[in-house]
């Protein structure tokens, strides 16, 4: 299992999300109970948890898909739960969600997928930048071959990339993955896990991984916190993660290293 | 401290209903509809505007479904003269026919058999293409890349609906009418001219006013209830197919509601 070098780029005196507090539930069913959590600029940090316990809602409380019922979610400066639809427009440009299965539209081609956001937020580019733009991003995500091609035409793996690339093409500070690894093979698994590493440096973002896949959360974080009962009650790196007996976290790692 | 925590987390914990769940789950969905409609009329105005969309769901709503229109109608025109002459036979007035094909066609049948035809094809299509994009995130992903899906989605729907199904109802009816005139051609030799003379002295200035407001009136149905469906399906697949199903189920129930009232309030307009 590779383990991810030390991050130089990392900058602990800016914090780019601060979270104080959250709490989240859906009707009788509570699922974050008053979680608080800090990413600093350039970091990855990897959020773990089993399914069901909220590390989705996490992230889409942070994009403001979901509105939380308390505490502060504060991104790049701006509290998410008090700010006017235009001001999170505006935030939106700044974060990038790649979602679960990827999310791409599927009656556009690749190249369309990739427009879509450039058409609407990006006015002024002539279409000669908005070619070189897609090209640099394909480029990035290594699927330059496929820019004709409709999201039905592509594997798990390469839709993941796309999904990427689509998020990038509005040069994000933050990144937001939602399992990125989900339903891919081991091989994939690695190249996706390459590709955030490499998303990371060259674009220089910090990000939020959501995974359960201990094999993407050791290569990628810089930082791993686990979601349990609603709370973070683990932080750290992969191995400060594991040093405890607590026995679901011991049983969320044997699981994963006996599959 | 600890008590206004405990308050806090007692309050996410327990939802207290007004009524009863049901009786306000009903209450909820009335309040969401006509949130969902008072959006429309919000973001129709407001800039930026889609116009590749609209123009690009015309074509699907309009273009698309001249095949089915064409067939449907011609036939209709076709088995509709030929079911009334017997009757007009009896008393020896089968030259009223051309009238009697115009009034039925042009004030009832063309309007309601496009629009129901477009519930059928447009409105299960809208209804499972929004649902798969919700089920799939692709609603999501357009909202976190800061495009309003509701404008992208739902707005240049609608407004192709609201614009495409009153051009369909003409055709309807021209295709109608002629599939009368063959007809009445065949077994009663009227020649074109006065078959369309006829059909014009039957008709009113109110009659095509009050075609043309229904057909509006039934596009926007149609594109709306779609588009609700589809935008607020959930439980994947089966959600999917849910909204597609209850798009069309929904859309021509309250057409035949929306033909009536019309047709009371034309009535009471002409004084019948």
């Amino acid at each position: 299992m590779t383990e991810k070098e030390l991050n130089p780029n990392i900058d602990r005196s800016k914090k780019v999300i601060f979270i104080r507090g959250l709490k989240k539930a859906f009707d009788d069913n509570v699922i974050l109970r008053g979680v608080d959590l800090d990413l600093y600029k350039g970091e990855n940090l990897v959020v773990l948890g089993r399914s069901g316990t909220g590390k989705s809602v996490l992230i889409k409380i942070i994009s403001g898909l979901l509105r939380a019922d308390a505490g502060e979610v504060n991104v790049l400066g701006e509290d998410v739960c008090c700010i006017t639809p235009r001001e999170m427009d505006t935030l939106r440009l700044k974060i990038g969600f790649s979602f679960q299965n990827s999310a791409l539209y599927d009656s556009m081609t690749v190249k369309e997928n990739l427009e879509f956001p450039l058409e609407r937020h990006s006015k002024d580019m002539t279409r000669a930048d908005r070619d070189k733009l897609i090209d640099v991003v394909l480029e990035a995500v290594g699927l330059r071959s496929a820019i004709n091609q409709m999201p039905s035409e592509l594997s798990g793996g390469q839709r993941k990339r796309i999904g990427i690339a689509r998020t990038l093409i509005l040069r994000p500070d933050i990144m937001l993955y939602d399992e990125p690894t989900a339903g891919l093979d081991p091989i994939t698994c690695i190249e996706i896990n390459n590709l955030i590493n490499e998303v990371q440096r060259r674009f220089n973002t910090s990000s939020i991984i959501i995974t359960h896949d201990l094999t993407c959360a050791r290569a990628v974080g810089d930082r791993l916190v686990m979601l349990l009962d609603g709370e973070f009650k683990r932080e750290g790196t992969f191995e400060e993660v594991f040093a405890t007996d607590d026995e679901r976290v011991q049983a969320f790692y044997n699981y994963n290293f006996s599959e | 401290m600890d008590q206004s925590n405990n308050k806090t987390e007692n309050n996410t914990r327990t939802r207290r209903y007004f009524i009863s769940r049901r009786v306000d789950r009903f209450f909820m969905e009335v309040y969401r509809v006509w949130a969902f409609n008072a959006r429309f009329f919000r973001e129709v105005f407001f800039p930026p505007y889609e116009f590749r969309e609209v123009i690009k769901q015309c074509y699907e709503v309009g273009v698309r479904s001249l095949p089915l229109i064409s067939i449907t109608g011609f036939i209709i025109g076709i088995v509709f003269t030929n079911q009334s002459r017997p009757s007009l036979a009896d008393f020896g007035a089968t030259s009223l026919l051309p009238a009697l094909i115009s009034v039925a066609i042009v004030r009832a049948m063309g309007p309601l058999v496009t629009a129901i035809i477009a519930a059928g094809r447009v409105g299960s299509s809208i209804g499972a293409e929004l649902g798969s994009m919700r089920v799939t995130e692709q609603i999501d992903a357009m909202e976190v890349s800061a495009t309003n899906p509701f404008k992208f989605l739902v707005v240049t729907r609608v407004l192709a609906t609201t614009f495409m199904i009153p051009a369909l109802t003409m055709y309807t009816t021209l295709v109608s009418l002629l599939g009368g005139y063959l007809n009445v051609h065949q077994n009663e030799q009227t020649t074109i001219i006065t078959f369309f003379n006829q059909v014009f002295d039957a008709i009113t200035f109110l009659d095509i006013i009050a075609s043309s407001v229904k057909s509006v009136l039934f596009g926007y149905t149609i594109g709306m209830v779609g588009c609700y469906k589809g935008f607020y399906s959930s439980k994947g697949t089966e959600g999917v197919g849910k909204a597609a199903n209850t798009s069309v189920v929904t859309a021509m129930f309250l057409l035949f509601i929306e033909e009536l009232i019309v047709m009371q309030i034309i009535n009471a307009i002409r004084g019948i």
